[in-house]
């Protein structure tokens, strides 16, 4: 096959990806095994594959990643819904946009998770600090994003509404929304990240709940073959959210 | 034989005197607050429409063509004057006047044939209903074949029928474009011309196309009133008497290149001036940034 047809070829991208990363893990592996890479802190990949049976046999990993993803999830919807609503709020109130929204993209930036004893008082040791983190969290960008994106509708479709009398709302709903979807998701996809780590981050902080907290269990027993089969777990996670957004964007917006 | 004629008596009455307007716009002004100082964009422009006409206004670049389509439309309300549709005077949007704008503006969200039922949606009409009736505009502009298709699968001319569909769906009294097809190559804005003008002729279309191009003009319009630049006035009125059914073959006869000729010559005078009031602004901004 030449160059130009693996490039047209459909399944040439998933090839290369899964390529590269059997390439990077023997490459770990070799070195890992010549002394490059000091074994006492990355184990050998073969032992992480080993380990992957033992960590969903013996650690409860159904339960673990079930708690993590719904945890991760509730703060997701929780963020799409007031970060859209909010944002819409800033689009429509130009005061209070300018009021905030420096405030609102310097807290996007800000390490939120080392709030994480605040919300510890506020919430106690559950569930709910973990989710009310990871929703402080991705909030920001979804907000900014929406605003950047109700804000960004061209000119001409708004006054194509308006030549039709649309209404406040209908003019929302049929023009202004539509048209940011696409910007809005960008919003929601970095907003789920920031999420997805902080959840993680908090259990393992507080050792209570799903992976963070196996992570930190693996770790305080110096399993680090299990350490990382677990941390490639919340890439699992990740990866479940990432397909879950496309999913719903390709349903929302079946074209650019 | 090419007739070139001026109207003396510019104002709604003179007009209205003379034949009967759907459309009427009476001693429009509108004056803009500027960093230098008030703006006149339109200065007293006084039009009539006749039912079933095709009525073109010409101007340079900055006489406020856009500005009064904006008028008419209802998009702009901080003016002074009328605009009278059928007899009722209108102020902001209003159901008998369509518009179809110079820049893309179809909804990329949506397929052909959704685009061509949106106003019939806001309409309230059943799905199975709008859709039908979308679907005979859609032939109409001659994209049968390509109603699930998204915009972006189309081509420049291909959306803009679109959008006149769209436009035409909602069965307005009066079809108000400005400049749409601008942003086409000159073929395609021929032939899309040859379609919109069998689309006015079929359905009795009046329409008022605002536009900077002699050619489309005098290719599409009965009548074009050409407007002088900053500030906006009606320059003169020019009726054309080319053969009626037309199409874009018209613009190899000799009476269309008389047309062209002459309103190239009131154009002319108008376009330098605006030329000059350009080169002035730049000259004395960049004197102001030294």
């Amino acid at each position: 096959m030449t160059a130009a047809a693996m490039a047209r070829s459909r399944a040439a991208p998933l090839a290369l990806g899964f390529g590269t990363l059997v390439v990077a893990i023997l490459a770990v592996e070799v070195l890992i095994r010549i002394g490059v890479i000091n074994k006492f802190i990355v184990p050998l990949p073969s032992q992480i594959a080993l380990a992957f049976g033992r960590v969903i046999t013996e650690e409860d990993l159904g339960e673990r990643f079930r708690l993590t993803f719904l945890e991760a999830l509730t703060a997701g919807v929780m963020i799409t819904v007031a970060g859209v609503a909010l944002g819409l709020l800033l689009f429509r109130v130009n005061l209070l946009r300018q009021a905030t929204e420096t405030w609102v993209a310097a807290m996007a930036s800000a390490p939120t998770v080392l709030m994480y004893p605040l919300f510890l008082v506020i919430f106690g040791r559950n569930v709910w600090t973990i989710i009310m983190m990871g929703f402080v969290a991705g909030l920001p960008p979804v907000i900014l994003k929406t605003v950047e994106g109700l804000s960004g509708t061209r000119r001409v479709l708004i006054n194509v509404g308006r030549s039709l009398k649309l209404t406040g709302p209908q003019l929302f709903l049929k023009i202004l929304f539509p048209a940011a979807l696409p910007t809005i998701f960008v919003g929601v996809r970095l907003g789920l990240i920031f999420t997805l780590i902080n959840v993680v981050g908090v259990e393992f902080l507080i050792n209570f709940g799903g992976l963070g907290q196996l992570i930190n269990d693996l770790a305080e027993r110096y399993d680090l073959p299990g350490t990382y089969a677990a941390i490639c777990f919340v890439i699992l996670v990740s990866v479940c959210f990432f397909v879950l957004t496309e999913w719903v964007e390709r349903w929302l917006t079946p074209v650019e | 034989m090419a007739t070139v004629s001026t109207l003396p008596d510019r104002t709604a009455e003179g007009l209205r005197g003379k034949a009967p307007g759907i459309l009427v716009v009476d001693d429009i002004f509108v004056q803009f607050q500027t960093p230098d100082g008030p703006l006149v964009a339109v200065d007293h422009v006084s039009l009539s429409v006749r039912p079933g006409e095709f009525l073109a206004v010409i101007g340079p670049s900055g006489c406020g063509k856009s500005t009064l389509f904006n008028v008419v439309g209802g998009l702009l309300d901080d003016y002074r004057g009328a605009v009278t549709v059928a007899g009722e005077t209108v102020r902001g949007p209003h159901a008998s006047i369509g518009m179809v704008f110079q820049e893309e503006s179809t909804f990329p969200w949506r397929t052909v044939i959704e685009n061509v039922a949106f106003p019939l949606e806001i309409a309230g009409m059943a799905k199975a209903a709008r859709l039908e009736k979308a679907k005979r505009f859609i032939s109409l502009v001659g994209l049968i074949g390509f109603e699930n298709r998204y915009p972006n699968e189309l081509s420049g001319g291909m959306r803009q029928r679109v959008a006149i569909a769209r436009t035409l769906a909602s069965e307005p009294k009066i079809l108000l474009m400005d400049e749409p097809f601008a942003s086409l190559d000159e073929q395609t804005r021929l032939l899309l011309g040859d379609k919109v003008l069998q689309i006015q002729q079929d359905l009795e279309q009046t329409t008022l196309l605002i536009t900077h191009n002699i050619t489309e003009a005098v290719q599409l319009a009965d009548r074009i009133l050409v407007m002088s630049y900053r500030p906006g006035k009606v320059k003169r009125i020019v009726d054309i008497d080319l053969p009626r059914p037309r199409s874009s073959e018209i613009v190899s006869s000799e009476a269309f290149g008389r047309y062209v000729a002459q309103i190239w010559s009131d154009l002319r005078e108008e376009a330098s001036r605006g030329m000059r009031d350009d080169e002035d602004r730049a000259l004395h901004g960049r004197e102001h940034g030294s």
